[in-house]
């Protein structure tokens, strides 16, 4: 006999200012050392910097107070965490380039992004006051997001950077649009899924004890494998290519409960990537770059070597368990060091126990986006904000596995810490998104929102569309725990 | 869906095990390989981005870094590089590095084990890591006494304390300067690895302790004289002293310098014959004594065993017994046919005679301290064991006094002071004109310091130079520097 005991919830706000100061120290606190490691003094806009941190966390934390009282108190604080040891960084790399007689503005230009990213985020949460309306725009997001994806392939405005075309140059500026189209993609498929996710989960031939879809439902999984393989070769970045593919296999597995339809993507991936390999010499190359790395003929083959990667994997080395310290290590002699590699500048510069104190972030950060999914009650909600944070979760897994050479070396760069315009805004407004989504799943049941104006937001019937128990998966769970190791090779 | 989220939720944490695991294999297990791999310059460059310490002599740098604005951070610079260039080497980033400044690298960097507490203490401190200071044991006055008294010759001058070891001065001449390959302009450092090379005086070589080594010449007979009376032989001894001396198993004969005769009678003392330099005398003695003999009491006083002072030295050898005939030996016992020497080595031999016999292990380097100046390591004299007996030793000091009083050595004479000696004059080819030797201590009853002098080809006096009129004067004027 079940007894309800009331309880409140707590809100989380104070947690979230507490939080904060302590993240806004460690971004301040590198870049004041940053300044004293190089020069012996603090930076000179050391000031202005501060205060232009602490306002732009404060100000997102007073539109949470106002839009999104009940949001996550971590997903914030960890956010502003990295993005402020990434700044803190590329200050470290600015000075570095320019003592090499390499005057960059890499620091000034990311700090203009944070503040962009963070005022979007901001828009986004004041905005967006309901989640389940993005359904609406499921196929409208489809669009936008295949789009996005094979922008760069437009001829005379995508260009290929070090070997991969996933960058488009608007009037000086340059975009990785699939920043954004993965935010886009995961809105189409949350909303996709969500309504044909009954159908995909209807049981097919049963194939070694694994519980195989019906052969006739194959049709999307081949259309997403087919454009993340157009990626893989037509823009020759397997990164772009494994998280397109991944987020939807991911969510597909969050939509039907089915193992098999990670196996299947797995099998289909693998093999795809394999025969790309064989038939394009320049996805050839990535691969070889990747296994042979050590070899002096693809150490010293430009482009397409390994000598980025092997000069990173020096870097950290040279880096050990505590790290050089903050301005005391050679980040610059690898290439690309402020964006693609600045996991391996910061794994010089803090050491090993540096690099995994920031993989525990993102780690907690993930962590938080898929508990808001746990918590959040319709399945549009759901679905999408696993989708998220299973993007964030994957991006880094690309990021750090091809620069530690667990996997081959993307062109993707690691949310938050990299240089990088189109990273940081879409990372902002996931970050913003995913407090959209855990403030209606932490906000108690009953409780009247604190918008004004525009009545309930949430439709009794959405709530009951998703709210159902799912038939439990009884078939396939001694063989959940499928390991991702296999995902890339 | 929260089953599948839950999951989700695991495989993200295992992604993340498995990037932890992918970062600390790179970090730790494989760093020590991926430091050490030769494509890697980030050892290089962290090498000379450090403070590296200074070389000092008598308190005074001559060896410094200095903080320049390029990327390498630091620029070493040599104050009176010429003078020091036998000691210090060069700290290059194109050619790597030389002399001390490869000797006590890990020391100069900071990198050294016994500097481990001074890492701890940067680490902790968060201090700028700095490299160790190293203190030389060359006496600036005697270096520049025999910097100066060599003048233009090319040779060499070591100059030792005979109770310690300790290398009092090392001069080669001609020298170089390490600043013009210490530079980081690689362009001009290459064009003066060039030049340097190309000079037929070979400047970067150290003539005091390696590069070729020399025919002692007559210093050599001190070897044989020492061998002579550990065998039993007294400085009155009268040994058979022919105007020609006629070498077994062939028709060639031995003569004097010059064609002079050693004595009247065709006999003289041992304390005699070196006084004059008795070519005939140490034959005849080198043929009695047997190259067996020669061979252990020139291994006795170091020959052909490996030193380092920290420098590595050229071995000085005599020639194997069963690679040598009997003419041979009675050429090899007056310091030519194979025997060759550095002056390092001679310094070494007059050294342990003022020494009573004991020879002790030359050394550069008097100490190691951290950049607050604490003694990290301080040099203690070595003996490296008995090369003659106390008695040899005395006997052997009252012969080369009288060389210098009344011999061959009349011009290293100081007044006041006894000084012991004993000249060379080596023959190298028919056309070259002869080496000038001298090797000495003073003062004899009570000796402050050893020194051995070469002068190439018998420097400014050409053909006409022997080791008493060439070498024996520079020989004082170090000896007046050190006695001063």
């Amino acid at each position: 006999m079940a007894t309800v005991v009331p309880h409140t919830v707590r809100a989380g706000r104070g947690v979230e200012l507490a939080l904060l100061a302590v993240a806004l120290l460690l971004g301040i606190g590198a870049y004041a050392q940053v300044g004293l490691a190089t020069t012996g003094t603090l930076p000179v806009d050391i000031v202005g910097y501060s205060a232009g941190l602490v306002v732009l966390a404060l100000g997102l934390h007073v539109v949470l107070r106002w839009r999104a009282p009940y949001a996550d108190p971590v997903i914030l604080p960890v956010a502003v965490a990295l993005n402020g040891v990434g700044l803190a960084m590329i200050y470290r790399i600015d000075l570095a380039y320019a003592l090499r007689g390499r005057e960059t503005s890499f620091a000034e230009r990311q700090l203009g992004w944070t503040a962009i990213g963070v005022v979007l985020a901001g828009l986004v949460l004041v905005l967006l006051r309901d989640h389940r309306t993005l359904r609406r725009y499921t196929y409208t997001a489809m669009v936008v997001g295949l789009g996005l994806l094979v922008l760069p392939l437009v001829p005379g405005l995508g260009e290929e950077v070090n070997g991969a075309r996933i960058w488009i140059f608007v009037a000086g500026y340059s975009f990785q649009p699939a920043e954004i189209g993965k935010i886009a993609l995961a809105i189409f498929f949350a909303g996709y899924l969500v309504t044909t996710r009954d159908t995909l989960a209807l049981a097919g031939p049963r194939v070694l004890g694994l519980q195989l879809p019906r052969p006739r439902d194959l049709g999307p999984i081949i259309v997403a494998w087919a454009v993340s393989l157009g990626v893989l070769v037509f823009e020759r970045d397997l990164g772009t290519s494994l998280l397109f593919f991944g987020l939807f296999v991911a969510m597909l597995y969050l939509a039907t409960e089915r193992l098999s339809w990670v196996v299947i993507g797995l099998m289909l991936f693998a093999g795809g990537a394999f025969a790309a390999a064989q038939a394009f010499s320049h996805v050839g190359a990535r691969f070889d770059a990747w296994l042979h790395a050590f070899d002096i003929d693809v150490f010293e083959a430009s482009p397409g070597g390994s000598g980025q990667l092997v000069r990173g994997l020096f870097g950290m080395a040279s880096g050990g368990l505590f790290g050089t310290g903050l301005g005391r290590g050679r980040p610059d002699l690898v290439p690309f060091a402020e964006s693609d590699f600045i996991v391996a500048s910061l794994g010089e510069e803090l050491g090993l126990t540096g690099l995994l104190a920031l993989l525990a972030l993102y780690l907690v950060l993930a962590q938080r986006g898929l508990r808001t999914a746990i918590g959040v009650r319709d399945g549009f909600g759901k679905l999408f904000a696993g989708g998220m944070a299973f993007v964030v979760a994957f991006q880094c897994f690309v990021v750090v596995g091809g620069v530690t050479r667990l996997i081959p070396l993307t062109g993707l760069t690691m949310p938050f810490l990299a240089y990088g315009g189109s990273s940081l805004l879409a990372n902002w407004v996931i970050v913003a998104l995913l407090l959209r989504i855990s403030d209606s799943a932490r906000r108690p049941a009953g409780a009247v929102a604190p918008v004004r104006g525009d009545g309930p937001t949430r439709a009794p019937d959405e709530i009951a569309d998703d709210a159902v128990a799912m038939p439990s998966p009884a078939d396939d769970q001694g063989t959940e725990l499928i390991d991702v190791r296999e995902v890339p090779r | 869906m929260n089953t599948p989220l839950r999951r989700v939720a695991m495989v993200v944490i295992a992604m993340f095990l498995v990037l932890m695991g992918g970062a600390t294999s790179v970090q730790f297990f494989q760093a020590s390989g991926l430091n050490n791999d030769n494509r890697n310059v980030r050892t290089l460059y962290r090498e000379f981005g450090n403070a590296r310490g200074p070389i000092v002599v008598a308190g005074d740098s001559i060896a410094s870094s200095t903080p320049v604005p390029d990327p390498f951070g630091y620029l070493r610079g040599y104050s009176n590089g010429e003078l020091y260039a036998p000691v210090t080497g060069f700290y290059s980033i194109v050619f790597s590095r030389s002399g001390i400044e490869d000797a006590m690298n890990t020391e100069l960097n900071g990198s050294a084990d016994s500097l481990f507490y001074e890492r701890l203490q940067d680490l902790i401190t968060g201090r700028q890591p700095q490299g160790a200071v190293v203190e030389l044991t060359i006496d600036p006055v005697i270096q520049q006494a025999a910097w100066d008294a060599l003048g233009d010759q090319r040779g060499a001058v070591v100059a030792l304390d005979p109770t310690t070891g300790a290398i009092l001065a090392m001069v080669s001449k001609p020298s170089y300067d390490p600043n013009l390959l210490a530079g980081h302009d690689t362009a001009a450092v290459n064009a003066a690895w060039t030049a340097l090379n190309a000079d037929e005086g070979n400047p970067m070589v150290n003539r005091a302790i390696g590069g070729d080594t020399y025919p002692p010449g007559s210093t050599f007979k001190l070897v044989t004289a020492a061998a002579a009376l550990e065998a039993g032989l007294t400085p009155t001894t009268e040994v058979p002293a022919p105007d020609q001396l006629d070498l077994p198993l062939s028709t060639a004969t031995l003569g004097n310098f010059g064609g002079s005769s050693c004595s009247s009678t065709g006999t003289t003392t041992l304390q005699n014959a070196l006084r004059i330099s008795c070519n005939t005398a140490f034959g005849q003695l080198g043929l009695d004594l047997g190259a067996d003999a020669l061979r252990d009491q020139a291994t006795a006083f170091g020959f052909d065993t490996p030193l380092a002072v920290p420098l590595t030295v050229t071995q000085s050898h005599f020639p194997d017994a069963d690679a040598i005939d009997a003419p041979q030996t009675a050429i090899a016992a007056i310091g030519q046919y194979d025997v060759a020497v550095t002056p390092l080595q001679m310094a070494m031999v007059s050294a342990t005679i003022a020494n009573g016999g004991e020879r002790m292990a030359p050394y550069l380097v008097a100490a190691v301290r951290s950049p607050d100046l604490t003694v990290v390591e301080e040099s203690t004299p070595i003996s490296l064991g008995r090369s003659i007996s106390t008695t040899t030793a005395m006997a052997l000091r009252d012969m080369m006094v009288g060389v210098v009083a009344d011999g061959t050595g009349t011009s290293a004479q100081i007044s006041g002071v006894s000084v012991a000696g004993k000249t060379g004059t080596a023959q190298t080819t028919e056309e070259a004109a002869p080496h000038a030797w001298f090797t000495a201590f003073a003062p004899a009853e009570s000796p402050r310091i050893a020194v051995a002098v070469i002068v190439e080809n018998g420097g400014s006096a050409g053909s006409e130079a022997t080791g008493g009129r060439v070498a024996a004067p520079i020989a004082r004027a170090v000896i007046e520097a050190a006695l001063r």
